[in-house]
């Protein structure tokens, strides 16, 4: 957050599109109550792709659903677009991409993208248009009329992330999207993911466990731990924004692995 | 298919086997009584044989089962009052009414317990509350008190089937509608999805597979309650009314045919439904 100072000069283009002033979230569970985020206090702007990372049960993902308006927060105030959750949900500022892709099966890789669609009213015709767009977004032009089991995993975790840019939101939430893709598809889709964010400029908060895949994807990486949930470290990522998959051999990529590294083991250390 | 087939015969052939011997064992009474008052010796030969022909034996053989439905389908005109199509067509369109009005029913209520707290609450004990009164009970009430506002004919029969075949779509429905997972809730809540949205394209697609299974069993409920709901009104048609006239006059054959007519009619219906139900399931990727 230091480094956040250093940069203010460029007041005028810096837009907060989503702000969390201190956060708290307490779960009421017959074991008591449970701090699920405690003082959270964050800065998301315009065109950022920022990256949760932390261990089980330390809110990266409550703080997710709070963006969303899926959870809502016991005390503090959020912001998203500059209203409130409730608000943002309704006028669909946001694309949610979840951990299993959830196509359903009785639909075609295209009816499962004009879900959301059908659900906001869009006319038919710019239906069909989006959705070849957004397909071809994510390079699976040509599946159009698959089902969902005929495709791989990987391929399914790129039709939810079509669905979930056919509306246009500025905000992706994804949670942990690649969590259950094997390594070599997932080096891919984060490829892919960042050509994509370039392209469309969008806000993308990102949910991980993964080190490597926080620190490649970022402009913004948030450190949290448990137990309460909260934030122990924002790092803002010196790395340029082209960058090839062999960035992560570059000394300057594993400073910032071991700036992570050391933040998620302090975190554990305090427990 | 083909290797079903050798086991299915097996099974046929079992069964035919105990059917034949058990009815040598409970026709033979019959048969030595005659025999001692004509005077006659029985050898073992005709022993069986009178056994396997009797006019009204307690356990008729198949082949006689066989004749007799035979005599009452192919032989008997369609319209005529003794021909088993006729009574089977009058017992099936009870079933089919019954099972319609069932089904729509069960979806209703499931649809109310899951989208209304109260009916969440309340209505599931009361549901289950009427399966547990004998449906042998509560048929002449219904057959009754129908009549006496003037409702009689096919109406009455099918409201017996509906009672016994809107419990098992109420309970498959409850559990198929709230079968999407939290995510997919969640998922149609960031879109912003109204309730109707939500039924329609999440949670009615979702309880399909809960639906075709409780419609096989509504399907043979329901025929058991048509048949049920025709034993009151005096037997005048359908499989009901045959099986109550065959036990007055102690036709057994009778009886027999029309009891296999029904499960027949039961295996048919059920069958046509898990048809629809693979067809379906298979074009909605649920298979």
């Amino acid at each position: 957050m230091q480094d956040a100072a250093l940069r203010l000069p460029d007041e005028g283009e810096r837009r907060s599109v989503i702000s969390a002033r201190h956060l708290d979230l307490t779960f009421q569970t017959n074991d008591g109550p449970v701090h699920a985020l405690k003082d959270v206090s964050l800065e998301i702007e315009k065109g950022e792709f920022v990256s949760f990372i932390g261990p089980s049960g330390c809110g990266k993902t409550t703080f997710l659903r709070c963006m969303a308006d899926l959870e809502h927060p016991t005390g503090g105030e959020i912001t998203v677009n500059g209203i409130s959750p409730a608000e943002a949900r309704a006028s669909r500022a946001y694309g949610y991409v979840f951990q299993a892709a959830g196509l359903y099966p009785w639909r075609t890789i295209a009816g499962n993208i004009r879900l959301p669609l059908e659900i906001m009213g869009y006319s038919k015709t710019d239906q069909n248009a989006r959705v070849s767009r957004v397909l071809d977004l994510v390079e699976l032009s040509g599946f159009e009329n698959k089902f969902p089991w005929q495709l791989s995993g990987g391929m399914q975790q790129r039709a939810s992330i079509a669905r979930a840019l056919a509306f246009d939101a500025d905000i992706l939430l994804m949670d942990e999207p690649f969590g259950a893709l094997d390594e070599i598809v997932r080096d891919h889709l984060n490829e892919q993911l960042l050509k994509l964010w370039e392209r469309t400029e969008k806000t993308i908060a990102f949910v991980t466990h993964s080190i490597p895949e926080a620190v490649y994807l970022s402009t913004k990486i948030v450190v949290m731990s448990p137990r309460p949930g909260r934030i122990t470290d924002v790092i803002d990522s010196p790395l340029p924004k082209e960058r090839p998959l062999d960035i992560r051999d570059t000394p300057e990529f594993l400073e910032v692995a071991h700036r992570v590294r050391e933040g998620l083991r302090a975190g554990h250390l305090d427990e | 298919m083909r290797q079903s087939v050798v086991p299915v015969l097996t099974v046929v052939c079992g069964i035919f086997l105990v059917w034949y011997v058990a009815a040598i064992w409970l026709n033979a009474p019959w048969a030595y009584d005659k025999a001692t008052r004509t005077g006659d010796v029985l050898t073992t030969q005709t022993l069986i044989a009178d056994t396997w022909s009797q006019e009204k034996p307690k356990l008729p053989a198949p082949h006689q089962v066989g004749a007799e439905i035979w005599e009452t389908t192919v032989e008997k005109k369609i319209t005529s009052k003794r021909s088993l199509i006729y009574h089977s067509w009058v017992t099936l369109s009870a079933t089919l009414l019954g099972f319609g009005l069932g089904t729509g029913l069960g979806i209703a209520l499931a649809v109310g317990i899951v989208y209304n707290r109260t009916m969440d609450m309340s209505v599931m004990p009361w549901v289950i509350a009427s399966q547990t009164i004998p449906i042998l009970a509560i048929a002449p009430m219904i057959i009754v008190v129908l009549n006496a506002v003037g409702i009689s004919g096919l109406l009455p029969k099918a409201m017996i089937s509906m009672y016994l075949s809107f419990f098992p779509v109420v309970v498959g429905m409850v559990k198929g509608l709230r079968s999407p997972d939290a995510m997919q809730l969640d998922q149609m809540r960031t879109w912003n999805a109204s309730p109707s949205q939500m039924f329609w394209r999440l949670r009615l697609p979702s309880s399909m597979p809960y639906l075709f299974t409780s419609l096989k069993i509504a399907m043979a409920a329901s025929l058991v309650g048509a048949i049920v709901g025709e034993l009151p009104t005096g037997a005048v048609a359908g499989l009901g009314a045959r099986l109550l006239a065959g036990s007055y006059y102690g036709q057994t054959i009778q009886i027999w045919s029309a009891l296999i007519m029904a499960a027949v009619l039961a295996a048919a219906l059920v069958a046509l439904i898990g048809l629809a139900q693979r067809v379906t399931l298979k074009r909605m990727g649920m298979a």
